[in-house]
């Protein structure tokens, strides 16, 4: 869980309610029915006061207010139903906006913005998603709802107690804005008092999170029983602290209640001096009576709708900053420059690196939030059906370059081309359609062995799919297998070593007709033996194909007919390595 | 699979999660007196709301009277005295209960924790070994607050129906006996059906839920694969409908609470008529004086109050059970490994040899991990050990600091069988710094302290030396005191795994196995690790498993595993 930004707060809140959109209608009908439900109170508190008078000035028996008690009757029901449609109202509209929300997010991560997951923490997007997504509901069906009930009933409480008595209106009148001041200033005071809270509750999760992650390492240096009283003591330590902040805290919300029962008991002793002096019924003052805590419950009820939402919109800071992350890299349609750059005309055919060179032409390029350069003004031409290799130490920016040649990532200045057509020009579709990836960890995912082979060929028959599979040297696996292509890999399935993983990439590879394949480090998990061996495979690839080859292994580089070195993210030298007659 | 594992499959028989739930409720010294404030504090809270709207109403229909104001004075006072102590007792209500759910917090922490530390992380089901301990932790959390909001509401439920019901029997017996059962039907019927069909809901919500999980998280995964082939849209649209469906039984979920919610508004108004039926023909015979009327319907009204968070402490009751019986999985486990009843002492002073003699592991489903190996580690010797991933090496160094016994062979410590030695002597004597070792998140200093509390600052740096931590150290703004952030992250992959190597040389463990400690370096600086981690050890014995070769091509002995048994060694004379 993250700590809560407390400035942060007021901007998700707006940033969320503009979400309610994808609802309306659900919205709608949920302060419909809040209304409804605020005009049902006052209708109760009437009929009740009328009957309740009637039978006390000894008019009455239950055979003459037989209609008044149906009647009655009726409200307490339809008012039981609207208490139930608008809670209903207000879930199905929030499952409305979830559902919209999720798909977004999910449309952000996979379509527009792949490879996103390296610069945030796969995992915890995933919370966020589910658990995340799943926490906003307090807000949608609890905040938003509540916020309809404290407008509509005090403002049916004042209009009917107005004309009957201006006296206690007045109190009701008086008591609101004294009311609403203390909820801003609790809402102010969240931002210290749930924080501390909050942030004191967290720190100590994340601390015993980090011991029970930890412990192994802490059995291995015998430290696991110490662990044991530490727990015990921080515990204790955060409970004498966070009581100590929590007795302040909780004195905002005292002084809100004191203001509602003393303007309920102030009404209740105003309403007996009128009686006695004669200048009100007693049926009218009942019925101010009944309407004074119906006056305050609604707004004492968004003070802790406004708690209860405090997880979820942590969740939903989180959420929304990847949602408002700046503009898609590859959104559909063409890789359009920013707003002012003149955007090339989409060419009328996508250049193949098979007849074509791939340029990078002075490009340069720094992650969001990093001040250092990834790439500085680095110039690279593949020539068609090259085989090239970037060598270079951790963070010199070769994964960065592979990236670029992928279009996953579009440079800060300079441009990547292919034939002279600037990739930005080009759908992220029809580009992706020419290539092919090998990174550091293939993904393997839950379906058959065939299935992932054929990821980007789903129509391969199992012929073609089978010789794909022979030459990235798959045979002997596949051989071994019971159902051969059929064995079900990834979670669940059969467990592959790294090395097989990073043979069905090439597998893939071959059975795609990509003119271009991009590696990015695809030996740094295997010994020497498997190393070679994928690296035979890379060098078939290569015979009829352009190859960027990322690696910091030497045997492998030296595979390429050209190598060149990147340090500190620009290229210090780019002579053959070696010449291969192809 | 682990028993644990396999209890977060299963749902768990009603009688167990009750049991479970039992043995986390039991309350333990002094919770039970805060338990018993937090409650009388929840009904003089509730009580003092019914006082205020029962005076109310006998003030003004006996103002209706016309009588002397004078003589009202009793009951505006008591109006106004009901008003601030509702206040009062329920900022005394919320201390107390906040109290109340730390100190359990941390008693279930401190509990459960002492349950797992012998087991050991290994206990779990490896592939999602992460999940179960976050889950773990989740758990716990979500235990914290069972006295609060699952077991206070109904002791204070049932003390505020037995109040009222005979507040308003001393004014007509008749309207305490009615609303002593609209109350009694109300708190019973409410939650009980709420509780059932919420526990469906939420058994068909969490797989739906981890489903989704599982979605995102492959897809996120192989986010890049998927847009390269094209496959993105489809994958995002697979995804939609596992949201939906969770979003499905979410709906199906509400429409209980909103049952819920009409049953007890309707439940309210049932005890409201029923109470007016009774009362208005008594106040005709005069059984109910006409002036107490108006505080009888009143009385009601607050009554309510106190059976509203019944429905929510029915669910979470629910909710408390199966996180209870996940716990409870956990405890019942035994150790794979535990200490001797009479532990023999390692002889003092003496130069002694670490040996595997024929040892033979199999994994849990029968595969051989290690099939007849025999190893000796020397003082001072340095060993390293290769071999494709897989191969068993991993295996290997955890029998030496026994967190697993081989099933045939012995593993000696100075001709001791391990067995036979205290655990904490064992892991004194050899230590395992593993590939994915655990970096806390604290300082650099405390990551380093955690092999041996009373090392001194020199010997911090002379092993920040040796792993060529030293410099990157040194420029931190606050040295060995900067803080390394969540699990690490403000550390490269490398230099979160030097730090994890410094830790074996501040020990003083008289052998050290460095598990794949260079996964995370290249090349040339993996071979500079170490070398400089085989001069630091001095006398000590090193074992370096590794699969890269050419690393420890200066070593003593190179051991080569393959499929579980030693293919070959090349000793250097």
């Amino acid at each position: 869980m993250a700590a809560r930004e407390p400035d942060g707060k007021s901007r998700v809140d707006l940033r969320l309610a503009r979400e309610t959109r994808a609802a309306r209608p659900h919205f709608l009908i949920g302060a419909l029915l809040g209304v409804l439900s605020a005009a049902l109170t006052v209708a109760q508190a009437v009929l009740l006061a009328r009957v309740i008078a009637a039978v006390a000035m000894g008019r009455a028996t239950l055979s003459t207010e037989r209609s008044a008690l149906v009647a009655l009757g009726a409200v307490f029901a339809v008012r039981a139903l609207v208490a139930g449609g608008f809670e209903l109202s207000g879930r199905l509209g929030a499952a409305r906006v979830l559902t919209e929300l999720r798909r977004r997010l999910v449309q952000r991560l996979l379509v527009d913005r792949p490879g996103l997951e390296r610069e945030e923490r796969t995992g915890e997007l995933v919370a966020a998603a589910v658990q995340g997504v799943d926490g906003l509901e307090s807000y949608f069906a609890g905040y938003l709802p509540s916020l309809v009930l404290a407008l509509a009933v005090p403002v049916a409480v004042l209009a009917w107690v107005t004309p009957i008595d201006p006296v206690v209106a007045l109190i009701f009148a008086l008591t609101i804005p004294v009311l609403i001041a203390f909820m801003i200033l609790i809402g102010v005071g969240a931002q210290s008092r749930t924080r501390a809270r909050w942030q004191a509750l967290t720190l100590l999760s994340s601390h015993f999170l980090d011991v029970v992650r930890g412990l192994e390492t802490l059995r291995a240096h015998r430290r696991e029983g110490a662990q044991v009283q530490i727990i015990g003591t921080v515990g204790e330590r955060y409970r004498a602290e966070t009581m100590g902040t929590l007795r302040l805290a909780f004195v905002s919300s005292l002084v809100l209640e004191l203001c509602a029962m003393l303007g309920t008991a102030l009404a209740a002793a105003t309403i007996g001096v009128q009686l006695t002096g004669g200048h009100l019924s007693l049926d009218a003052g009942l019925t101010v009576l009944f309407l004074a805590p119906e006056l305050y419950g609604p707004l004492r009820a968004v003070g802790q709708q406004f708690h209860a939402t405090a997880d979820g919109l942590a969740a939903a800071g989180r959420l929304l900053a990847v949602l408002d992350r700046t503009v898609p890299v590859a959104a559909a349609g063409p890789l359009a420059g920013g707003a002012s750059s003149a955007t090339p005309l989409p060419p009328s055919r996508t250049p193949d690196p098979r007849d074509e060179p791939v340029r990078f032409e002075r490009v340069s390029f720094a992650y969001p939030g990093s001040d250092r350069l990834a790439l500085d003004e680095v110039t690279l031409t593949l020539a068609p059906g090259e085989f090239v290799a970037v060598i270079g130490p951790s963070g010199a920016g070769k994964s960065t370059l592979a990236a670029l040649a992928l279009g996953l990532v579009r440079p800060d200045s300079g441009r990547v081309s292919c034939g002279g057509v600037d990739l930005r020009a080009l759908s992220p579709g029809s580009w992706r359609g020419r290539l092919a990836w090998v990174p550091q960890r293939t993904k393997l995912f839950a379906d058959t062995l065939a299935a992932n082979i054929a990821l980007a060929v789903p129509q391969a028959t199992i012929a073609e799919i089978g010789d794909a599979a022979a030459q990235a040297g798959l045979a002997d696996l596949i051989g071994s297998l019971p159902s051969g292509l059929q064995t079900r890999i990834g979670d669940g399935g059969r467990r592959l070593s790294a090395g097989e993983g990073q043979r069905i990439a090439l597998a893939r590879a071959f059975l795609t007709d990509a003119s271009l394949v991009v590696l990015d480090e695809p030996t740094a998990n295997l010994d020497p033996v498997t190393a070679a061996l994928i690296g035979d495979g890379i060098e078939r690839l290569a015979r009829e194909r352009t190859v960027l080859l990322i690696t910091h292994d030497a045997r492998l580089a030296a595979r390429a007919q050209r190598t060149v070195r990147l340090l500190g993210g620009a290229v210090r030298t780019s002579a053959p390595a070696k010449v291969v007659t192809v | 699979m682990s028993a644990f594992s396999a209890g977060i499959g299963a749902r768990g028989s009603r009688r167990r999660r009750a049991l479970a739930l039992w043995r986390v409720a039991r309350l333990r010294h002094g919770e039970g007196r805060r338990l018993a404030l937090t409650v009388i504090l929840g009904w003089a809270t509730v009580i003092s709301g019914v006082g205020l709207l029962t005076a109310s109403g006998y003030l003004i229909s006996r103002a209706a009277q016309r009588p002397l104001f004078i003589t009202l004075m009793v009951a505006v006072t008591t109006v106004r005295a009901f008003g601030l102590s509702r206040a009062v007792f329920r900022y005394l209500e919320r201390l107390a209960s906040h109290d109340l759910a730390l100190r359990v917090l941390a008693r279930l922490r401190t509990g459960f924790y002492a349950a797992l530390a012998p087991l050991g992380a290994r206990a779990l089901e490896e592939r999602r070994r992460g999940d179960l301990l976050a889950r773990f932790v989740a758990d716990v959390d979500s235990l914290q607050d069972l006295y609060l909001r699952a077991l206070a509401p109904p002791l204070v439920a049932l003390l505020v129906i037995l109040t009222t019901a005979i507040a308003a029997a001393v004014m007509l017996p008749a309207a305490g006996l009615v609303l002593a059962a609209c109350l009694v039907a109300m708190a019973l019927l409410v939650p009980t059906l709420t509780a059932a069909a919420a526990a469906g809901a939420g058994r068909r919500q969490a797989p739906a839920r981890a489903r989704l999980a599982d979605e995102l998280l492959e897809a996120l995964e192989g986010s890049v694969e998927l847009a390269l082939a094209g496959r993105a849209q489809e994958r995002a649209a697979r995804i939609d409908r596992a949201s939906q469906r969770l979003i499905r039984l979410g709906v199906r979920d509400a429409l209980v609470g909103a049952g819920a919610t009409t049953l007890q508004a309707l439940g309210g108004g049932v005890a409201v008529m029923a109470v007016l039926i009774v009362a208005i023909p008594a106040v005709r015979t005069g059984a109910l004086s006409a002036v107490l009327l108006a505080a009888v319907v009143l009385l009601t009204l607050g009554a309510l109050e106190g059976l509203a968070p019944l429905p929510l402490a029915a669910r979470r009751l629910s909710a408390s059970g199966q996180a209870a019986s996940r716990l409870a999985d956990i405890s019942a486990l035994e150790p794979a490994v535990s200490d001797p009843p009479a532990p023999r002492l390692l002889p003092a002073g003496a130069a002694l040899a670490l040996r595997l003699e024929h040892v033979s592991v199999r994994f849990s489903d029968g595969t051989r991990a290690l099939d007849d190996v025999s190893l000796t580690l020397e003082p001072g010797a340095r060993v390293a050990l290769t071999g494709p991933s897989g191969a068993g090496k991993t295996t290997l160094a955890e029998l030496l600091v026994r967190f697993a016994d081989p099933q045939a062979g012995t593993v000696m410590l100075g001709g001791i069988d391990l067995r036979e030695l205290a655990l904490d002597e064992v892991r004194a004597s050899v230590v395992l710094i593993a590939q994915d070792a655990h970096v806390f998140t604290t300082s650099v200093r405390e990551n380093l302290l955690l092999a041996r509390r009373e090392a001194c600052e020199a010997e911090l740096w002379a092993a920040l030396r040796a792993v060529a931590l030293d410099e990157h150290v040194r420029s931190l703004p606050a040295g060995l005191d900067e803080l390394v952030g969540e699990d690490g992250g403000l550390l490269s992959g490398g230099q979160r795994q030097r730090l994890t190597v410094a830790r074996a040389l501040v020990s003083d463990a008289r052998f050290i196995v460095l598990d794949e400690p260079t996964s995370q370096l290249d090349g040339p600086t993996a071979a500079q690790l170490i070398e400089g981690v085989a001069q630091a050890a001095g006398d000590r014995g090193l074992l370096v498993i590794t699969h890269r070769s050419a690393e420890v091509a200066g070593f003593d002995t190179v051991y080569e595993l393959r499929n579980g048994r030693l293919a070959s060694a090349t000793r250097t004379p």
